[in-house]
């Protein structure tokens, strides 16, 4: 089939349109496009379908109607989790969006020791979540951990044993996961703010910390909608790491909807249910994103403008 | 070869698509006071390296010494206990498992995600194809959390269950939105000059693809091997949702057992983390700059 789309070689009809044969092409396509129908469109339409079925997982599909979503909005445990899940998010934003920014302005620098910190910032990102799950619960540990070993009594607590302590963990070890990833999303956002900027603040006699909040941080703008969107629609679907770390507990105390799903569904074999709080994840994540590019507003290229 | 499509490869640097602009009139004014920003910059790598310094110190420990020393000082002893425990307890077999779902996964999503890419940007304005773009656009906002029922269900039917196979779809699936992302808009950059020329030699499209293209695409080629490979590497929700049989297991799967097989006996669990990161690190140490960009990649502005 390739042979047919050879041509003379002293045809400039074709040439004049700039190369290309409409149609010819398509079927390339083809393959990459039937593996993601399967695996990824059809499981989307495939989970609001199973939202309104009973399945235990392994016998037959009966239609369900509206049982399935009365049972999990009626469950108090939904409340909770979705609670959870929302409060991993704020905090996680909050404490990773100042130090991704600030590591991020701090890796934009041309110095060689930055270049190399880099390297070393993101290995935890080269790691899976369980690999780094099971290191915590390790590191964590009140009897054999780092603070019983060293003796230290603030490091020895019953890190995961605690609910407010083992949200605290979660997001401690999220952040530790992903800010050097944020951090490069602002390091480019950084190098691209124009220099004249600088320079012509420097003329005005501004300072660091000056030009820092009247230059960098309006100029990143966009960045910060990036990488928010990143974070929040990422922060909806932690399954592993929470899984690992502490399987949703102690008792219900980090079970994020991802590990709520998961144990309804697969330990619970109700997957009718799981399958309605897969739709809220899946929801919630296109909602918040559309938020994020409302308040980013629409034209990304002004940001080059501003202030100048 | 890359240097005649005249655009910056986002091998040029670590995470900025357009090329790095070391301004040399910023850089007294970084060195001058950034104080803040040094003071986070060291605390941070503090906070990342205790953690895996005591990785790597305390998996050379025996399990006595281990409790006995001070956590933060190397082994009076090294020793290869842990590892020689862990590598018994099937660790080759995961290993290998790993291997082959990752290298299945990824060479044929590459692959298909390049042609598929290769169709988007130079097969015109075609209805099949735009709606082909727009389906992988779509793709890049599904998680795989959210749809794994599904994909269960799927699995099974196809009689999978329990099968490397059956992890591998799946992954090569999820692979291919990004990777179309990154490889059509490195093609785009590909000057149409070449593509004409290849035409007036008389080389067809198959041939055009294959000998200019592909090797034109290389550094994207690169960026998103690595990148899709670490993410298949790593994933755990698949092996765990898919297979039952500890035989299937692929290593971050494994990784969670050993946790629960082990115990107290913290040095074999901390043997176990390093023997499955280091296949990583000996890939980050080869492919840093790709598989950086490859992070970051899309996400420039």
């Amino acid at each position: 089939m390739s042979a047919a789309s050879g041509t003379a070689s002293d045809a400039p009809s074709v040439t004049r349109r700039g190369g290309t044969r409409p149609g010819a092409l398509w079927w390339l396509a083809v393959p990459a496009l039937l593996f993601f129908t399967v695996f990824g469109v059809l499981p989307l339409l495939g989970v609001v379908g199973l939202s309104f079925a009973r399945w235990n997982g392994i016998g037959a599909i009966t239609p369900g109607g509206l049982s399935a979503w009365r049972a999990v909005l009626g469950d108090p445990g939904l409340a909770h989790s979705i609670w959870v899940t929302f409060e991993i998010m704020a905090v996680s934003w909050l404490v990773q969006t100042p130090a991704s920014i600030l590591l991020g302005t701090f890796l934009a620098g041309p110095q060689r020791y930055r270049a190399f910190l880099a390297v070393l910032y993101v290995v935890p990102l080269l790691l899976s979540s369980a690999a780094i799950a099971v290191t915590w619960k390790a590191l964590l540990d009140p009897n054999f951990g780092l603070g019983a070993g060293l003796g230290w009594d603030l490091l020895s607590q019953n890190w995961l044993g605690e609910g407010a302590l083992a949200v605290g963990v979660v997001i401690f070890i999220v952040s530790w996961q992903f800010v050097p990833f944020h951090a490069l999303i602002y390091q480019g956002g950084v190098r691209q703010i124009p220099r004249s900027l600088y320079e012509a603040a420097e003329i005005d006699g501004a300072g660091r910390v000056r030009q820092f909040f009247s230059i960098t941080l309006p100029q990143l703008k966009y960045t910060v909608i990036t990488s928010s969107t990143l974070m929040v629609v990422g922060s909806l679907t932690f399954f592993d790491l929470i899984f690992v770390l502490t399987a949703g507990g102690p008792g219900d105390a980090t079970r994020v909807l991802a590990v709520e799903m998961y144990q309804t569904g697969f330990l619970g074999n109700q997957m009718g249910p799981a399958s309605a709080i897969a739709v809220i994840i899946v929801f919630s994540g296109l909602v918040i994103a559309q938020v994020l590019r409302r308040l980013g507003g629409r034209d990304p290229s002004a940001s080059e403008l501003e202030g100048m | 070869m890359s240097t005649t499509t005249r655009t910056p490869t986002p091998s040029d640097t670590v995470a900025s698509p357009r090329g790095p602009e070391r301004p040399a009139g910023r850089r007294r004014s970084l060195l001058r006071s950034n104080w803040l920003g040094g003071l986070a910059g060291w605390v941070w790598m503090l906070v990342v390296m205790v953690p895996v310094y005591w990785i790597v110190i305390s998996s050379f420990k025996t399990q006595s010494n281990f409790f006995a020393s001070n956590p933060m000082l190397p082994p009076d002893e090294w020793s290869l206990d842990s590892y020689r425990l862990v590598i018994e307890s099937d660790f080759v077999r995961y290993f290998a498992n790993s291997v082959v779902v990752t290298a299945g996964a990824i060479v044929p999503a590459v692959l298909m995600s390049f042609m598929a890419s290769y169709a988007i940007v130079r097969g015109g304005d075609n209805r099949f194809l735009r709606l082909s773009n727009s389906v992988f656009l779509m793709g890049l906002a599904i998680p795989l959390q959210a749809v794994i029922i599904p994909v269960y269900l799927i699995i099974i039917r196809m009689r999978m269950y329990d099968t490397l196979g059956g992890m591998i779809l799946p992954s090569i699936a999820f692979a291919i939105p990004l990777s179309v992302l990154v490889l059509s808009n490195f093609i785009r950059d590909v000057p149409r000059e070449l593509f004409e020329s290849m035409r007036l030699d008389g080389a067809s499209e198959w041939t055009t693809m294959w000998r200019l293209a592909f090797p034109l695409t290389r550094p994207a080629l690169v960026t998103v091997t690595i990148y899709n490979a670490l993410i298949t590497w790593n994933n755990f929700l698949l092996p765990l949702i898919l297979t039952q049989d500890p035989e299937k297991r692929t290593l971050p799967l494994a990784l969670w057992s050993f946790q629960g097989q082990y115990g107290v006996n913290v040095p074999a669990v901390l043997a176990s983390v390093v023997l499955t990161t280091l296949p990583i690190l000996v890939f980050y140490a080869i492919g840093r700059r790709q598989l950086l960009s490859g992070l970051t990649a899309g996400f420039g502005k």
